[in-house]
């Protein structure tokens, strides 16, 4: 059981490893980072200072380790465009991405997982039906399109909500929340909701499926055969069994959440990391790009460790076979 | 009379057709009796034991018929009081014991919650029942194994924590569907002991669903033998091995091996309509000195002239270890011996047996043999030539093409996407061993009416093949390497009996025929009994005794061996 | 497919053009043209037939993408899957690895990658290539770990050791034995692929990443009407949002019915 908490440990920290390396690449890559940092009108003496003060002149290993050193302290340099240091702007911007994930999240596993568990046992009843071909719509629909159309109808033609921004912020000191005031609210509803909608359709359609897999098996059958009532074994037997594979796709869910807040964020000019990374990407803003990177993975990575931690507790196997 | 069914109809609808999976089907039992229902796969038992508790898979349904229960009429009962018989009132257990219980559940959490929702009785009673129940199914420290996982207990203790659900509820009838068709020999006769004596101490009525007539020769009291549907015949146990009336019967009980003596064949065992013994009347002998089948490949030949007289198959000191956990630490590591330091050899034209429960490392020894896994030890020699070096060498190359393989499941064991004739020819195309397309289809067809298929199946797909004749084309497929030696690993372990009889008869043939060497594996001690002439019983990865196999029979000499012959299921106990 | 004979304007004709024409609403409310049946965009464009065009090359994009995911992924998962040991781990781990960074946003980023990397001049003529490659790469580990475990579950199958034993070199063995019989999974996930696909390459040009309005895709038809929804031309906006949603339903829809046909448990 320590032994299977380090591997995962292991693993986390050499993906972790692979992809530092990849955000630094992106320094070799993409532009001149000189370059980016003086302009076109730099003389060569001024390029030589900066080449050799940003230290490029030092073998690519010593840089690498560099970069690593510096990242784990959360430092990525300067942004090319604004010249302000990089964690300072994602610390300005990640209350904002955060909260608008949590409350995402917290709708697509709510609703996800109530509709997805009702059209399991309830397989022939006119809502599962109804729930489950609106579910195949919901797939369909591109996330910015959902976006483009709650505006349109919820701030354009009706006015009802504001179509972007992010209005009513509170600020704690540490973290700026929309949270506690009814503008704050009334900001964050439609990108949520907007956020929300393809991962809550994937996590009904998954637990619906491993719903109707977990029926199947023998130990169902046999709990059928005990006499046990219907509310025990959907609830007791078939629900625990179904958890096991959604609670991986949840780990998976909240780094989708995060990539497509980078599209929420646009369509709704919501002021968050997103927004930064698109815009870092149309002006080759290197840092931040690296920085961004490193963010989603750390996010990931941790949300999948706190996963695997979960397995141990949910899954007896687990903790004998180490597997 | 505890259960009686009677002129019982069930049907599964489908779009078109509609089965029926049991026709006017009337039997009874009384308490403390054990009732054996008997036949081979898609007779219908099953459906019989699941039509009682009215737990059909759909679109199955009792269309009519009644069955009545201590008197009292179950068809028509709403789900509602079908829950309260279930369990409460008849218990059921089934085949397969690694799913039958939930993985996520203590055991101890899955008794009380069955006991209490059969009796009502407080939480703390409920678990001093549950700790009761373990220790009457056998199951020592009960209550410390009631905060066990599925996971942690064997086959066999799994299949009694599932009796001891099945018993939560005290119940009156027991329907045990396969009970011990997923556990080994040893286990399989102490399950049954078990089952027996609740039956006897709680007088309780207990159906024992089987394919297997050595367990109904071991547990029931009477019989009922079901072919298609219906019973064809119903009766004392003694009276229906001894000495039954129906022609199925009949040639259900001659198709199963004696333990007791070998048999040249198998008697005709072609009741079963549409797939008959085809190989018993119309094969043709082949003549192998002119027949294809007789002519070796160039490579076979320049490599292995037909005067070698070496061992067909010889090991010595055969090792292969599994790694179980792998850990950077070697110390950490956990290795399985699968195959410890085997020798034995194999002269040409014998039939050699390994035998052995699961395991034990039979089948790993046959893989190790044809090359489908590598020694960490020990020389494997094919007709004296030792084929563990470089596998482009044209002697091993030469010395592999004499050897092939069948293998256990029929139903993985080809290709679905191609076609028959593709699968068998493949051999004879790689190696271009026939004279252009034309011949090659000639030898397909040939070979296929030769197993008993007819030429016709070359055009078709593997699935529209029972598993009988699928074992037929496997061995089709084998004999288009023109090899010497076959290594039949369980081949007919996935069958039903009589099909076995029906693929055993068509191997010794071919082995006659052919002059073939055969290397045969089971765990069925009596399939070996009638194919071998010398056996090697295996254990742990190591083997215990090798004998000529009559002699082993009679007189085994390694403890285990004798273990193992007097697990074996008799049939003439009664008898 | 059809779209250059069904359409009844060639969009990106300038002698067709008129900006005159521009903004114009659909045929049948007040102020449309009949001729512009779904109205007209910015430049003067009829809607209808830059929809049709837009949509062939959604499609086109998607189904090229779709390919090279699934030719780099089945490669490699089959390799992996058949070979194991060392090949497995690190064709595996790079997979890992690659997954933790959720899809769009690997698409983002070596889409903006490429860009950056190719000459001002070329970016782009060569956009649509750019984006066909960047969605392609982020595609691949589903096709692979799908192809891996399915190629797993054969090669331990009886058929594939008979092959063996009947001596046919490795080879011979994936691809007339293996691969055939992994293919039946990996089809699923390229309908589920496909659409997933064109919903990457409408994000990446909404986002303005993608493809250029000179010869716009869908995405980027709905990037240039959502600036002027605001203004009321809506019909630029949701006209190619309906083309979107229609297409992407229906490639869902042939992905249902093939994981419903081709999964054996179900019939």
């Amino acid at each position: 059981m320590l032994a299977y908490i380090l591997r995962r440990l292991g693993q986390s920290v050499l993906v972790m490893a692979v992809v530092s390396l990849i955000s630094f690449s992106l320094f070799n890559f993409v532009g001149d980072p000189v370059n980016n940092m003086v302009g076109q009108e730099a003389t060569r003496e001024d390029r030589v200072k900066i080449y050799q003060e940003l230290g490029l002149d030092d073998p690519i290993f010593t840089q690498y380790f560099r970069f690593v050193g510096n990242a784990v302290r959360g430092e990525f340099g300067l942004s090319y465009r604004s010249k302000r240091p990089v964690d300072e702007l994602i610390k300005e911007r990640l209350p904002a991405t955060l909260e608008l994930v949590l409350v995402s999240a917290v709708i697509a596993l709510v609703f996800g997982i109530v509709a997805g568990v009702y059209t399991g046992i309830r397989r022939d009843g006119w809502l599962s039906k109804f729930i489950l071909s609106s579910s195949l719509v919901g797939v369909s629909l591109p996330t910015f399109i959902i976006g483009i159309g709650l505006i349109y109808l919820f701030a354009v033609t009706l006015r009802w909500l504001p179509s972007s921004g992010r209005a009513g912020i509170v600020d704690l000191g540490w973290w700026r929340t929309s949270f506690l005031t009814l503008d704050g609210w009334r900001s964050i509803i439609l990108p949520a909701i907007t956020l929300s909608l393809f991962q809550l359709t994937m996590i009904l359609r998954l637990v619906r499926s491993e719903m109707l897999e977990v029926m199947q098996t023998d130990y169902i059958k046999f709990a059928r055969a005990r006499g046990l009532s219907e509310r025990a074994i959907n609830f007791t037997h078939a629900l625990k069994n179904t958890l096991v594979p959604v609670i991986t796709i949840i780990g998976l869910n909240i780094g989708a959440l995060i990539a497509f807040s980078v599209i929420t964020e646009t369509v709704f000019q919501w002021p968050g990391t997103g927004l930064m990374f698109i815009q870092a990407v149309d002006f080759a803003d290197v840092p931040i790009m690296a920085a961004y990177l490193c963010f989603v993975a750390l996010v990931f990575v941790v949300v999948n460790l706190i996963v695997d931690l979960l397995y141990v507790f949910i899954d007896p196997r687990i903790r004998i076979t180490g597997r | 009379m505890l259960l009686e069914i009677d002129n019982l109809d069930v049907d599964f609808k489908a779009r078109r057709l509609t089965v029926n999976a049991a026709k006017s089907v009337s039997l009874h039992v009384e308490a403390g009796e054990v009732l054996g229902l008997v036949g081979e796969s898609g007779a219908g038992k099953s459906t019989i034991g699941n039509a009682i508790i009215d737990l059909l898979e759909p679109p199955g349904q009792v269309s009519d018929g009644s069955i009545r229960f201590n008197g009292e009429e179950l068809r028509g009962k709403d789900e509602d009081a079908m829950r309260h018989i279930r369990g409460d009132r008849i218990g059921m257990i089934f085949q397969d014991p690694q799913t039958s219980l939930n993985p996520l559940l203590r055991i101890g959490e899955q008794l009380v919650e069955t006991i209490q929702k059969t009796k009502r009785v407080s939480q703390a009673q409920a678990q001093q029942n549950a700790i009761e129940l373990l220790e009457s199914v056998g199951i020592t420290e009960a209550k410390a194994r009631m905060r066990s996982y599925p996971h942690e207990f064997s086959g066999g203790m799994r299949q009694r924590v599932v009796i001891a659900l099945a018993l939560a509820g005290d119940p009156d009838l027991i329907i045990a569907d396969e009970p011990t068709t997923a556990l080994d020999v040893s286990v399989q006769a102490q399950i049954l002991d078990l089952i027996r004596g609740l039956c006897k101490t709680r007088n309780l009525g207990v159906i024992i669903v089987t394919h297997d007539i050595g367990v109904i020769a071991n547990i029931a009291d009477r019989v009922a033998v079901m072919y298609r549907g219906n019973i064809v015949e119903t009766g004392d146990v003694k009276q229906i091995l001894g000495d039954p009336q129906h022609e199925y019967t009949k040639s259900l009980i001659s198709a199963v091996p004696p333990a007791d003596k070998r048999l040249h064949r198998f008697a005709s065992v072609d009741y079963i309509d549409g797939t008959g013994d085809a190989t018993a009347n119309t094969m043709q002998r082949i003549d192998i000195n002119t027949h294809w089948l007789g002519k070796q490949s160039q490579l076979q030949q320049t490599h292995i002239d037909k005067d070698n007289k070496a061992p067909a198959i010889e090991v010595s000191d055969l090792s292969l270890s599994f790694k179980l956990q792998g850990a950077i630490l070697k110390r950490n590591r956990r290795m399985l011996k699968a195959v410890d330091c085997i020798s034995f050899a194999i002269a040409q034209g014998e039939s050699f047996g390994l035998v052995g429960e699961s395991g034990s490392g039979k089948s790993t020894v046959a893989r190790l043999i044809a090359g489908l896994h590598k020694p960490d030890a020990g020389s494997v020699e094919i007709l004296g030539q030792s084929v563990l070096g470089s596998q482009k060498d044209p002697l091993v190359k030469a010395a592999r093409l004499n050897l092939q393989m069948i293998f256990q499941d029929p139903y993985s064991s080809l290709n679905a996407r191609l076609r028959v004739l593709d699968i068998v020819a493949e051999p004879i195309r790689f190696y271009k061993t026939s004279d252009n397309e034309k011949h090659t289809r000639q030898i397909v067809k040939d070979l296929l009416d030769h197993v008993g298929l007819g030429a016709d199946a070359a055009l078709r797909y593997p699935h529209e093949f029972s598993g009988g004749q699928r074992q037929r084309i496997s061995i089709a497929r084998a004999l288009a390497s023109r090899p010497r030696v076959l290594i039949c690993d369980e081949p007919t372990s996935a069958l039903d009996v009589s099909i076995q009889a029906q693929i055993l008869n068509l191997l010794k043939d071919l082995q006659e025929e052919l002059g073939l060497t055969l290397l045969f594996i089971s765990h069925d001690l009596p399939v070996i009994r009638q194919m071998c002439d010398r056996v090697a019983v295996m254990r742990h990865g190591a083997i215990c005794e090798i004998a000529e196999t009559e002699t082993l029979f009679e007189s085994p000499q390694h403890e285990y061996s004798q273990h193992l012959l007097k697990l074996m299921p008799r049939m003439d106990v009664f008898g | 497919m059809f779209a250059p004979w069904i359409a009844p304007f060639d969009p990106f004709d300038p002698a067709q053009i008129s900006l005159w024409d521009g903004k114009l609403p659909p045929s049948w409310v007040e102020g449309g043209q009949e001729q512009y049946f779904l109205g007209t965009d910015n430049q003067g464009r009829d809607m209808l037939s830059t929809i049709l065009y837009g949509g062939r090359l959604s499609i086109l994009v998607g189904i090229a993408a779709v390919c090279l995911g699934m030719v780099l992924g089945v490669t490699l998962g089959v390799l992996s899957g058949y070979f194991g040991g060392l090949t497995d781990t690190i064709i595996m781990r790079v997979a890992d690895v690659q997954l933790t960074i959720p899809g769009i946003l690997l698409a983002i980023l070596i889409n903006g990658i490429g860009r950056t990397m190719l000459p001002l001049e070329m970016r782009e003529d060569f956009a649509i290539y750019v984006v066909i490659f960047a969605i392609g790469l982020t595609d691949w580990p589903q096709f692979a770990r799908v192809a891996r475990g399915a190629t797993l579950v054969e090669s331990q199958k009886e058929y594939v050791q008979a092959a063996k034993v009947i001596g046919l070199p490795k080879r011979l063995i994936i691809l007339r034995h293996v691969l055939p019989n992994t293919l039946r999974p990996v089809l699923v996930i390229a309908t589920i692929g496909l659409a997933l696909a064109i919903i990457s390459e409408a994000t990446l040009s909404f986002l303005g990443q993608g493809i250029p309005p000179t010869t716009p895709s869908l995405g980027t038809l709905i990037r240039v009407g959502n600036e002027y929804l605001f203004s009321g031309l809506w019909w630029i906006t949701l006209f190619p949002a309906i083309a979107l949603v229609v297409l992407v339903f229906a490639v869902n829809l042939l992905g249902d019915w093939m994981r419903d046909a081709l999964n054996p448990k179900l019939r």
